[in-house]
C-alpha cells in the first residue's frame, strides 16, 4: 500500500495536457465569438463567459470525482446505465429542439445533453459488464450482450437526429476487441467501408473485378502445401459483389441528396467544376469555408483576435464544431500542429494508463475513454480539415458547450480516480 | 498486437492530419491572400486626375464631375414611382427594368440606375434624394476638354482592360487609363497614387471596421497637374486650317526643342471619347479605315519628304567637300542618267549652291550627290558617311522623344543596296541611287522628323530631342534627353550659305508668294511624287504638298514642317498654311485675310475621293476651283 496522498498518486502529465487543451480552447472560443463591444471575459451573458463558468464547474466536478471512493464507479455504473438509457428515453417527450436535434432537457441556465452522460455511463457500464466474472467474451451470446449495451444508447440517439454521437458508441467495439473479440470482426467491417467507398469511387464492375483478380493471384501464389477452403473464399467475394451492388442502390435510393452530396463532396466525385461551385456554396460550405480559413493562417497564422474570417463568421458553427479552424486561423500550422500533438500524446497516455491496471475494470474503461476521445478528436479534425465528411460531432475540451465539457473531464477524471488507486488490490 | 493495434492507429492519425495540415498550411498557403480573402474589402479612395495646361498656361484638359443615382435594392422602401421618376426624368419602364437588373446582380451591392447625370439635373436632385432610401448619387469624374483640338496629342482614358490588368498589377477592374497620346505616356504622374482602406467584413458582405485598425491602409497621392509645350492657339488655329485635308504638320521651338504644335489630319473631337457615347463613337472613328482619323500622321506617317530634304544634301557635300557655295552644275532643263533624261522644272541654266536652293533645280543636286561620292574611294564608304550625316539629323529614328507612338521612318545603307543590287562598286553607285539627292528615293520621314531636320538646320548645326512635356507641378522638366543638344555631323560654317539660299526660296524662289509681312522666313517646298495601288495597278497620284521653314531667320523661334498629302506643289497648300501658321504664332494675328479664308475653305476632299470613284482621274490640276469649299463641320456630332 502506498502511502503517499490522492494527488501524489494522480497523473499530473494527463492533468496538465487536459488543462494545455482547456486554456487553448477557451482562448479560440473567446476569438470566435468575440465583439469588440465585449466589456469583460466575465460576462457571464456572452458565449465564452459561459464557457468559462462551465470550465468552473468542471474544476468543482473535479475535486468531486477525486473525492469520491475508486469503487464508487464500478458499484454504481449498472444504476447509471439505466438513469442514462432513461434521460435518451425522456427526450422523446421532453426534450428542447435545438437546430433540428431533440437532444437537450431544458434546465433553465443551461440546456443538458444526455447522450454525453451517457457516454460516460456506457464507457462505465461495458467495462462492469466485460470485466464480470462470469463474462466470457468468447462465447458468442456474451459477444452479442456486449454489443447490446452499445446499441440500446446508440438507437435511442440516431432518432433524435445524432448520427455522429450514435458513431461514438459503437466505435467503443473496440473495447471489446481488446478483450479477446476476434479481430476478423473488425476486418469485415474495414472491408464493407472499403467496398462502400471503392463502389462509389470506381463502380460495382471495377471492384468485382479487382476482388476476383486479388482472389485468383493469391490462388496462384500460395504455397502448394497451404490448403485453402475454396468455397468460403469465393462465397466471400460473392458476397462482396453483392454488397457493393446494394451500395449504389442505398445510395441512389436511400440517402437523402444532401448526404450523396457530403460524400460527393468528401471523395471528390464531382467533376463538373460548375456543380462542384454549387455544392461549395449549399452543402459544401463548411468545409470549403474552413478549409480556407485554416489555409489562410499560414505557418504562424494571423494572431490571436487577428483571424479575418474568424471575425467575419465566415465558418458557420465555428465556436462548436469548427473551433479548430480558428486555431488554423489565428495560431496557424504552429498552432495547429501544438493541438494534434496534444490530443495524440494524451491518447497516447491514456492507453499507457489503460494498460498498466491491473483491476479488468479500470482497464476496460480505460478503453472506453480512448475510444470516445479518439473518435471525437479523429471525425471532428478529420471533417474540419476536409479529409473526412461532415459529421456534427464536437471536439473533446475545446468546442463550446457546458455539457460536453462537463462530461469529457467526468470521463477523463474517473480514469485518473480508477488509476490512482490501481496499486490497491481489489477495492 | 491488439496493445500495439491502437497506439499506431493514433500516431498514424496523428501524421495524417499534420501531413493535411502541412499542405494546407504551407504548400497551398500564398501570402497575397489580403485581396482574395471574402473577409476583407478594399475600398479604393481615387485622387484627382492631374490637369493639362498648355505652355502658356491655358487650361487644355480638366476634370468634370459626373453624377451617377446608385441603388442598392434591399435598402429600397415603398416609394411613389411616378414622382421619383420624373424626379430623375427617365420613364417607369427603364426604371423597373434597371431596378430589377440591379436587384439580379446583387442585392446588397450599389449599381448603377441612371449614369451620368449633368450637373444641373444634380443639383435638382441633391436635397430631395434624402427622401428616397436604397438611393444615393455617387461622384465620378470625367475628363473635360477645354480645348476643341489636339485629339492625337492628348489622347484619351479608358478603363482598364484584361491585359492591363495582368500587365500592371496597379490597376484594379474599372479604373481607368491613359490609352494613347500625353495621357498614356504620362499615366503615372497624372494618375497619381490610389488611397486603399481595408475594411473587415461579415458573411453577410456587412462592414465591422477596420482591418487592422488601418494598420494597412494607404493615403491616396494626388495626381499632378503637367504643363505641355503645346501652343493651345496655334493647335487650334492649325487644326482648322487642315479643314478637309489630310497629312501632318509640327512646329517646333528651335531653341528647346519643344513641340509647338502637332497636327494631324483628319482628327477628331477628343471629347467624342468622353462619356456615355465614348464606345459608339470610337468604333466610327476606328473603323474608318480611309481616312484613319485615329492614325496620327504628325508622328507616324512616312513619306519621301522630296525637295526639303536637297538641304541636308548639300550640307553633306559642303561637310565632304565635294562642293564649294560657288560650285556650279548646268541644268539642261534636266539631266542625264546614262541616257536617260530626267526632267527639272527650274528653268535650265547654270546654278549654283544658292540659286539651286531656290529654284530647287534637280541637275544641281543630283550633280552634288555624285560629287560627294567622287571623295571616297568607293561607294560603300561614300555611302556609310552619307548615311551617318543623314541619321545625325534624327531621320531614321524614333528620336527617343515622349510621345507615345510614332515610326522610325528610313534611311537607306550600304547594306541595303549591297542587298538589292549585289555588293561591289560595279553593282551600284551614286547614278544608281541619285533619287536620294531629290529627296524621292529610299529616304522616308515623318512630319515631326521633317521638323526637327528643320530646327536642326535653324540651330546652325543641333537640336534638342522634341518634347511635349514643358512642366510637372509648375516646375520645368530637366530630363538631360530633352535639355542636352543633340549635334550634327555638319560644321557650323556650312549651315550659313545653305540657309541664305532658304531664305531666297521664300524672297524669290518656289515660296515666294506665301511671303508675310515683316517676317524673314527661310523654308523649303516640296512636291512629293506618290503612288497608290488601285485594282493592282500602281497608280500615280496628285503630288504631296510639302514645306518646311523657320522663322525669324537670325533669331529662329519656330521651325515647322507641313506635310499635307495630294496638295499639288509645295506652296500650293503646305507652304501657305505653313506661312499662317508662322504668322499666327509670331504675330499672334493674321494680315493676310483672304488667303486664310482660302485655305480654312477649300478642301481636298474630291482629291481624296479619286481613288476610290472606281473611274479613271487626272492628277495634279492647277484649277483652284475644283476643291470644294467646305465650311469645318464635324463629321461625328459632338455630344
Amino acid at each position: 500500500m502506498s502511502g503517499k496522498s490522492l494527488l501524489k498518486r494522480l497523473d499530473w502529465l494527463t492533468v496538465f495536457i487536459y488543462l494545455a487543451l482547456l486554456t487553448i480552447g477557451w482562448v479560440n472560443i473567446y476569438s470566435s465569438t468575440f465583439i469588440e463591444t465585449d466589456s469583460s471575459i466575465f460576462d457571464f451573458g456572452t458565449l465564452h463567459g459561459k464557457q468559462l463558468f462551465f470550465i468552473g464547474v468542471s474544476f468543482v466536478t473535479i475535486i468531486i470525482l477525486l473525492a469520491l471512493d475508486a469503487g464508487f464507479y464500478e458499484r454504481f455504473s449498472s444504476l447509471l446505465y439505466v438513469i442514462a438509457m432513461v434521460m435518451l428515453l425522456g427526450l422523446f417527450p421532453f426534450g428542447k429542439t435545438i437546430a433540428g436535434a431533440t437532444s437537450w432537457y431544458d434546465l433553465g441556465f443551461f440546456n443538458l445533453q444526455p447522450s454525453e452522460l451517457a457516454k460516460v455511463a456506457t464507457a462505465l457500464a461495458l467495462a462492469k459488464y466485460l470485466s464480470d466474472i462470469q463474462t466470457d467474451i468468447k462465447r458468442r451470446k456474451d459477444q452479442w450482450y456486449a454489443f447490446l449495451v452499445l446499441l440500446i444508447p446508440a438507437v435511442l440517439i440516431i432518432p433524435q437526429p445524432d448520427p455522429g454521437s450514435a458513431l461514438v458508441f459503437f466505435a467503443m467495439a473496440f473495447v471489446i476487441f481488446r478483450e479477446g473479440l476476434p479481430l476478423y470482426y473488425l476486418g469485415i467491417v474495414l472491408l464493407a467501408i472499403l467496398i462502400f467507398i471503392t463502389t462509389l469511387m470506381f463502380g460495382t464492375i471495377w471492384v468485382g473485378i479487382t476482388l476476383t483478380l486479388l482472389i485468383v493471384l493469391f490462388l496462384l501464389l500460395k504455397k502448394k502445401t497451404f490448403k485453402v477452403p475454396i468455397f468460403p473464399l469465393v462465397s466471400v467475394v460473392v458476397v462482396a459483389i453483392l454488397f457493393s451492388l446494394s451500395v449504389n442502390f442505398v445510395f441512389n435510393n436511400v440517402f437523402e441528396q444532401r448526404h450523396r452530396d457530403r460524400f460527393s463532396l468528401w471523395l471528390r466525385l464531382e467533376k463538373d467544376p460548375a456543380k462542384l461551385e454549387k455544392i461549395r456554396k449549399t452543402i459544401g460550405y463548411n468545409t470549403y469555408q474552413s478549409e480556407k480559413a485554416i489555409e489562410s493562417g499560414g505557418f504562424f497564422g494571423k494572431g490571436f483576435l487577428e483571424g479575418t474570417r474568424t471575425k467575419g463568421d465566415f465558418v458557420p458553427e465555428q465556436h462548436t464544431d469548427y473551433i479548430f479552424s480558428t486555431v488554423g486561423e489565428e495560431w496557424g500550422f504552429v498552432g495547429t500542429t501544438t493541438v494534434v500533438l496534444l490530443f495524440t500524446i494524451l491518447l497516447l497516455r491514456l492507453v499507457y494508463l489503460a494498460e498498466r491496471q491491473k483491476n479488468p475494470f479500470s482497464r476496460m474503461y480505460g478503453y472506453g475513454v480512448i475510444s470516445i476521445l479518439f473518435v471525437h478528436y479523429f471525425i471532428n479534425i478529420g471533417m474540419v480539415i476536409g479529409i473526412l465528411p461532415t459529421i456534427g460531432i464536437p471536439l473533446p475540451f475545446f468546442s463550446y458547450g457546458g455539457s460536453g465539457l462537463l462530461f469529457f473531464t467526468i470521463l477523463l477524471f474517473i480514469m485518473l480516480r480508477l488509476d490512482s488507486n490501481r496499486l490497491k488490490e481489489g477495492f | 498486437m491488439k496493445k500495439i493495434l491502437l497506439s499506431s492507429i493514433i500516431i498514424i492519425i496523428g501524421i495524417t492530419f499534420i501531413g493535411r495540415l502541412s499542405y494546407l498550411q504551407i504548400f497551398s498557403f500564398s501570402p497575397d491572400q489580403v485581396l482574395e480573402d471574402p473577409a476583407i474589402k478594399a475600398i479604393y479612395d481615387y485622387p484627382e486626375r492631374g490637369y493639362i495646361y498648355d505652355r502658356n498656361g491655358k487650361l487644355l484638359v480638366g476634370n468634370d464631375p459626373a453624377y451617377d443615382v446608385m441603388v442598392i435594392p434591399r435598402e429600397v422602401k415603398v416609394l411613389d414611382t411616378l414622382e421619383f421618376c420624373s424626379l430623375l426624368d427617365i420613364d417607369i419602364e427603364k426604371f423597373r427594368k434597371q431596378l430589377r437588373r440591379a436587384r439580379i446582380y446583387s442585392p446588397r451591392l450599389p449599381s448603377v440606375l441612371v449614369h451620368q447625370l449633368s450637373k444641373e439635373d444634380y443639383a435638382r436632385l441633391q436635397e430631395k434624394m434624402r427622401r428616397y432610401p436604397g438611393f444615393y448619387i455617387q461622384k465620378r469624374s470625367l475628363r473635360y476638354y477645354d480645348m476643341n483640338a489636339g485629339a492625337n496629342v492628348l489622347g484619351y482614358i479608358s478603363e482598364v482592360n484584361e491585359r492591363d490588368l495582368r500587365k500592371n498589377p496597379y490597376y484594379v477592374q474599372g479604373e481607368l487609363t491613359g490609352r494613347t497620346g500625353v495621357e498614356k505616356v504620362y499615366e503615372d504622374t497624372l494618375r497619381g497614387r490610389k488611397g486603399v482602406q481595408y475594411i473587415q467584413k461579415d458573411r453577410f458582405n456587412r462592414d465591422i471596421g477596420k482591418y487592422k485598425d488601418g494598420l494597412l491602409d494607404v493615403q491616396p497621392i494626388q495626381g499632378k497637374e503637367i504643363s505641355l509645350t503645346i501652343d493651345k492657339d496655334l493647335q487650334e488655329y492649325g487644326e482648322k486650317l487642315m479643314n478637309g485635308k489630310w497629312g501632318g504638320i509640327v512646329a517646333i521651338e528651335p531653341s528647346s526643342g519643344e513641340i509647338l504644335t502637332m497636327i494631324s489630319g483628319p482628327t477628331y473631337d477628343p471629347s467624342l471619347l468622353v462619356g456615355r457615347k465614348r464606345s459608339a463613337n470610337y468604333s466610327k472613328l476606328h473603323y474608318d479605315t480611309i481616312s484613319k482619323p485615329t492614325f496620327d500622321r504628325s508622328i507616324s506617317f512616312e513619306k519621301s519628304p522630296g525637295s526639303p530634304f536637297k538641304a541636308i544634301n548639300a550640307l553633306i557635300a559642303l561637310q565632304e567637300d565635294a562642293i564649294t557655295p560657288s560650285t556650279t552644275f548646268t541644268c539642261y532643263h534636266g539631266f542625264y542618267i546614262g541616257r536617260n533624261k530626267k526632267g527639272c522644272h527650274c528653268g535650265g541654266g547654270t546654278r549654283r549652291l544658292n540659286d539651286g536652293i531656290y529654284k530647287s533645280c534637280n541637275a544641281y543636286f543630283v550633280g552634288a550627290y555624285k560629287k560627294i561620292f567622287e571623295q571616297f574611294d568607293s561607294n560603300a564608304a561614300a555611302m556609310d558617311a552619307w548615311e551617318k550625316h543623314v541619321r545625325s539629323f534624327g531621320l531614321g529614328s524614333y528620336l527617343g522623344s515622349d510621345l507615345h507612338t510614332g515610326r522610325p521612318g528610313s534611311v537607306p545603307s550600304t547594306e541595303l543596296y549591297n542587298k538589292w543590287y549585289g555588293e561591289g562598286d560595279a553593282r551600284w553607285s551614286a547614278v544608281t541611287t541619285y533619287s536620294n539627292a531629290i529627296g524621292q528615293g529610299e529616304v522616308n520621314v515623318t512630319p515631326i522628323q521633317l521638323a526637327n531636320m528643320t530646327a536642326a538646320i535653324a540651330n546652325r548645326g543641333f537640336y534638342y530631342t522634341p518634347h511635349i512635356l514643358k512642366k510637372v507641378n509648375g516646375e520645368e522638366i530637366s530630363d538631360p534627353n530633352f535639355v542636352d543638344p543633340k549635334y550634327t555631323t555638319i560644321n557650323k560654317r556650312h549651315f550659313e550659305p545653305v540657309i541664305q539660299g532658304m531664305a531666297q526660296v521664300y524672297k524669290r524662289g518656289t515660296a515666294q508668294y506665301v511671303q508675310i509681312p515683316d517676317i524673314e522666313i527661310a523654308g523649303k517646298t516640296g512636291t512629293v511624287e506618290n503612288f497608290m495601288v488601285i485594282d493592282t495597278v500602281r497608280t500615280q497620284l496628285t503630288d504631296n504638298s510639302v514645306f518646311v521653314a523657320f522663322a525669324p531667320v537670325d533669331n529662329p523661334q519656330i521651325a515647322i514642317a507641313v506635310y499635307i498629302q495630294n496638295g499639288y506643289y509645295g506652296s500650293r497648300y503646305a507652304g501657305h498654311i505653313a506661312s499662317l501658321l508662322i504668322e499666327k504664332y509670331l504675330k499672334g494675328e493674321i494680315t493676310r485675310k483672304d488667303l486664310e479664308k482660302r485655305m480654312l475653305e477649300r478642301t481636298l476632299e474630291s482629291e481624296y475621293a479619286k481613288p476610290y470613284s472606281g473611274e479613271a482621274f487626272e492628277i495634279n490640276e492647277y484649277d483652284w476651283s475644283k476643291h470644294a469649299i467646305k465650311p469645318k463641320t464635324d463629321t461625328i456630332p459632338s455630344r
